[in-house]
């Protein structure tokens, strides 16, 4: 059994074939394009991008907050999965957390690709200058730079940490130089009841941990819009919008990637149609208080009937950005709703195809809420509008199969599954150490 | 006492010339962009001068209103700014630090009057205009906001000015480049803490407003018009 769940779930890590090549190349060329197009951004000046007086923020940050949303896919359900004992999250947890770890590095790049003159970025470091100036601590991008690397480093922690053990079966298993790296990775694990106890109470505070860290870097996230004096962003429901809707854009992420992951490593046997419906079930209620959110805010805003709101307001519903406003409504309530909710028509492809919606509708929705408010500011005289150029689209593209180049990097050096924990699953009656210790050492012992 | 520096816009004066318009350009050094870059939005002008379409045709009416930085003393664009670029001076001025701006947009997203402008390319000037350029005020690079100063090189000359002749800084001394241009004297620009200013005279004034006044934002600069209210009641007042 062991074994069987060792092999399979290891041969990516071992085996490489032309289709990882060639998959590698490219998503690594889509990737190049986009560093291009940043470069190009660079040489010739902001203005090659569609950015304009007055919307001075548009495909960037809305990526940005796109990014960062997804990125609650991983730590924060693998989190609550975890702290509630969900046996069925096992083959999840790990796809999820990875995701995290991504999207947070792509999300992360696009508050300095937006820059003006990014190689200042460093300006927000608080660090000892001999000028004594520090940065500005009221400022929400200053929260956001603090919010995001603590939320980047205890992402990345809680990641690692349950690798740990699954980097000692490929250590066990390799030769040579990977023996070497897997060694240093391992950090010396043995399997004893002893580091069993310590990972598990480490998996346990780092879950409590993640929560609310999870939680404040959206509602930071939202804080950037929130704070300003600007008609439809001055609103004190971002907070949970924001953290509702990255929840909820996440798990469509993680589903996607799940199906992605299912066909081409072949996991048939481990993902199986009760975690995309388990899934599905947590996308639907998302869905309904997504729905809710966004009925809220819009219901508040028309009975408020504040004239400067009112512009913007009329200009999602009816105006210039109707169709994205409706498209989003589409994909986020009325396809993925009945995909969801009626039982006969639950399966991996309808999760998937609601899945997709989800994402494509809380991209807009995050486009939506950043432009028209800017291009309907309180003076009528500074109206504007926004078409995005070349630039901001490659670089765009690029972050998505960024997304996927590093997702497929990283199948290839742990497995995509947790293989310890699959083990604990199987045999639910036994306490975990000595268990999992016991499978261990068998598990190496038919090796040898 | 400190100064606060302050700016009334007579809206009954102006009559919507644009001199103050390309005074500010010249005085400041703000590059053009051209026609097309223009088009596309990227234009700055610190001084811009609104026009408003007021009623149906044929009975319409044409309102200019002249709009710059308010210089709030509340101003949206300050706690926003991650890098203290855009901060308040002792004299009230929301002051725009180029050399320490990285471009984030933000001051420009706050502002609520939209009188912040970002640099989308480096500057340059159609010849023969490169050889007006004002020594006195820096040129703004790629990728930096820029903004009205009630032309602090001005302020900071006066000042210089009369401590050199060992005098008192006296109302009218210093005039930015919009407001000496104003051929209506529609804009007039002094210290509002000295109360017998004529600017603090005119902000007194019950033909004054201020621009998004609901905001909080409480602007130096006093808009004067006389309200339809007034003309019905036949009162002339300011």
């Amino acid at each position: 059994m062991a074994d069987r769940l060792a092999s399979d779930l290891l041969r990516p890590v071992f085996q490489t074939t032309g289709k990882f090549y060639a998959l590698v190349a490219v998503l690594g060329g889509i990737v190049l394009c986009g560093a291009a197009a940043w470069g190009y951004q660079l040489y010739y000046g902001f203005g090659v991008t569609g950015y304009n007086w007055p919307v001075y923020w548009a495909l960037h940050e809305t990526n940005f907050v796109f990014w960062i949303g997804i990125s609650h896919a991983g730590t924060l359900i693998s989190a609550i999965l975890r702290l509630v004992n969900a046996t069925w999250r096992r083959p999840v947890t790990r796809c999820a957390e990875i995701i995290t770890a991504f999207a947070l590095m792509i999300g992360a790049m696009f508050p300095i690709i937006h820059l003006g003159r990014p190689w200042l970025a460093f300006f927000l470091i608080p660090y000892p200058s001999e000028r004594g100036i520090w940065p500005n601590y009221r400022s929400p991008l200053v929260w956001d730079f603090f919010a995001i690397n603590t939320y980047l480093l205890s992402s990345l922690l809680f990641l690692a940490l349950p690798m740990i053990p699954d980097f000692a079966l490929i250590r066990d298993r390799a030769a040579g130089l990977r023996k070497k790296v897997y060694s240093l990775l391992s950090m010396g694990w043995q399997g004893t009841p002893k580091q069993w106890h310590r990972l598990e109470s480490a998996m346990h505070i780092m879950a409590l941990a993640i929560l609310p860290i999870a939680v404040s870097v959206h509602t930071i996230v939202s804080f950037d819009f929130s704070m300003a004096v600007v008609p439809m962003w001055h609103s004190t429901i971002f907070g949970p919008y924001f953290v509702a809707g990255a929840i909820f854009s996440g798990i469509a992420a993680l589903i996607v990637v799940m199906a992605l992951l299912r066909k081409a490593l072949h996991l048939e046997a481990y993902l199986l149609p009760l975690h995309f419906e388990n899934l599905g079930k947590l996308l639907l209620l998302m869905s309904l208080l997504w729905g809710y959110f966004v009925f809220n805010e819009r219901l508040t805003v028309w009975y408020g009937n504040s004239p400067h709101e009112m512009n913007v307001f009329w200009s999602t519903q009816t105006g210039d950005f109707a169709p994205f406003f409706w498209t989003m409504v589409l994909c986020n309530f009325v396809i993925p709703f009945p995909l969801l909710a009626i039982k006969k028509l639950r399966s991996i492809s309808t999760a998937v195809i609601a899945s997709c919606c989800v994402v494509a509708g809380m991209w807009l929705e995050r486009f939506l809420i950043i432009v028209p408010s800017l291009a309907r500011k309180s003076t009528s005289y500074s109206w504007g509008t926004y078409t995005p150029e070349w630039t901001e689209i490659i670089i765009m593209v690029a972050s998505f199969a960024a997304m996927a180049l590093l997702y497929v990097l990283v199948s290839k050096l742990v497995p995509i599954i947790s293989i310890w924990e699959l083990k604990v699953g199987e045999h639910p009656k036994s306490k975990v150490p000595a268990v999992v210790r016991e499978e261990e050492t068998t598990a190496a012992g038919e090796l040898l | 006492m400190p100064h606060r520096w302050g700016m009334t816009v007579d809206l009954d004066r102006c009559t919507g010339c644009e001199a103050c318009v390309v005074a500010c350009q010249a005085e400041n050094n703000i590059s053009t962009v051209g026609p097309v870059e223009a088009s596309r939005g990227r234009a700055k002008h610190w001084m811009r001068v609104e026009r408003y379409w007021e009623g149906e045709f044929p009975d319409v009416q044409l309102k200019f209103r002249p709009v710059l930085c308010q210089q709030c003393d509340v101003a949206p664009c300050e706690p926003v700014c991650p890098t203290y670029a855009s901060s308040h001076t002792d004299e009230g001025l929301n002051a725009q630090i180029y050399n320490r701006c990285i471009g984030t947009r933000y001051c420009a997203n706050a502002c609520s009057y939209n009188v912040r402008f970002f640099n989308f390319y480096n500057p340059v000037w159609e010849k023969p205009l490169h050889l007006q350029l004002n020594p006195d005020v820096s040129i703004r690079e790629q990728g930096v906001m820029e903004k009205c100063t009630f032309c602090i090189q001005r302020i900071n000359a006066g000042k210089i000015d009369a401590a050199a002749n060992d005098r008192e800084l006296r109302d009218g001394d210093i005039s930015p480049a919009c407001v000496q241009s104003c051929t209506a004297n529609a804009l007039v620009f002094g210290d509002l803490n000295d109360p017998e200013s004529a600017v603090s005279r005119l902000s007194r004034s019950p033909r004054g407003s201020k621009l998004l006044e609901d905001l909080g934002t409480q602007p130096k600069v006093t808009y004067l018009e006389r309200g339809s209210w007034q003309e019905s009641a036949g009162t002339r007042n300011g």
